[in-house]
């Protein structure tokens, strides 16, 4: 149904992501023209982001939460992943060695922004000393290249 | 959530099949059976992923982090996967070109 919001709160444990990404892919199917491919694409781009959450709150037991917020929009689905936690610059993330250079099997993470950033057709990060804001929005196939308008 | 993690051994190799979903919270699992493959001896592991329903970051970096503990014995970790959802993390993130990527187990422990 268009235009429905659906939050879910999560305990900051890594635990939830998949209760993240059960929400989002049931939202994504019953509620968007999405196909498959692109479903799960968005699963793993909310899973980066719930696991960036949970680690900015730097505790595996931390009492803190994590709020996904899906918007089915006409022509459009966005998710938003918000922290409390002391935020991040992602302009400030390292780049990665070149794959065939030996050094990159040094880096066993920090490719979750890259990944999300690859994966969804928009996302925006807002960062600060009181949290951080992962916004994701996938447009309906049929409505790139009509202007995305509405919704 | 669980994740199921299987070993056989095939010519000479450990062939690591894992089930269900790799992420935050069951990577760190799927990391400990990879080390204690490492420790006992055995240092030319393949990781069938066709079992696999999701793998996200976390999983890769077990991944990455598996072959440069296996390297570090003159070892090699290869996959078997076919799935275009689960390559495609592999493809954008550049570790097709670090992976041998198999289509079957067959493949991989070929001699």
């Amino acid at each position: 149904m268009a235009g429905q919001v659906v939050e879910l709160e999560i305990p900051a444990r890594a635990e939830f992501v998949s209760l993240a990404r059960l929400l989002v892919s049931a939202m994504a199917s019953s509620d968007t023209l999405l196909p498959d491919d692109r479903i799960d694409d968005l699963k793993i781009a909310v899973s980066e982001a719930c696991t960036n959450a949970i680690e900015a709150y730097g505790g595996v037991d931390s009492v803190e939460r994590v709020l996904v917020r899906c918007h089915a929009h006409d022509n459009r689905l966005e998710v938003d992943v918000e922290d409390r936690a002391d935020g991040f610059d992602p302009s400030a993330l390292p780049d990665h060695p070149p794959v065939t250079d030996p050094d990159r099997l040094k880096f066993e993470r920090g490719l979750g922004i890259p990944l999300i950033r690859a994966l969804v057709d928009e996302v925006e990060f807002s960062s600060s000393g009181g949290g951080t804001a992962v916004r994701i929005v996938m447009w309906h196939s049929d409505s790139i290249g009509n202007g995305r308008v509405g919704g | 959530m669980e994740l199921g993690l299987d070993v056989t051994e095939r010519n000479g190799y450990a062939v690591l099949a894992v089930f269900g979903e790799v992420d935050v919270y069951t990577a760190p699992h799927f990391r400990e059976r990879l080390i204690e493959l490492v420790s006992e001896g055995k240092h030319q592991i393949v990781v069938d992923l066709e079992g696999v329903d999701f793998l996200d970051s976390t999983g890769l970096g077990v991944l990455v982090g598996g072959l440069k503990r296996l390297r570090s014995h003159d070892g090699d970790l290869s996959l078997v996967c076919t799935q275009s959802r689960i390559l495609k993390v592999f493809e954008i993130t550049g570790l097709t070109k670090v992976f041998a990527i198999h289509d079957s187990v067959d493949a991989a422990v070929a001699p």
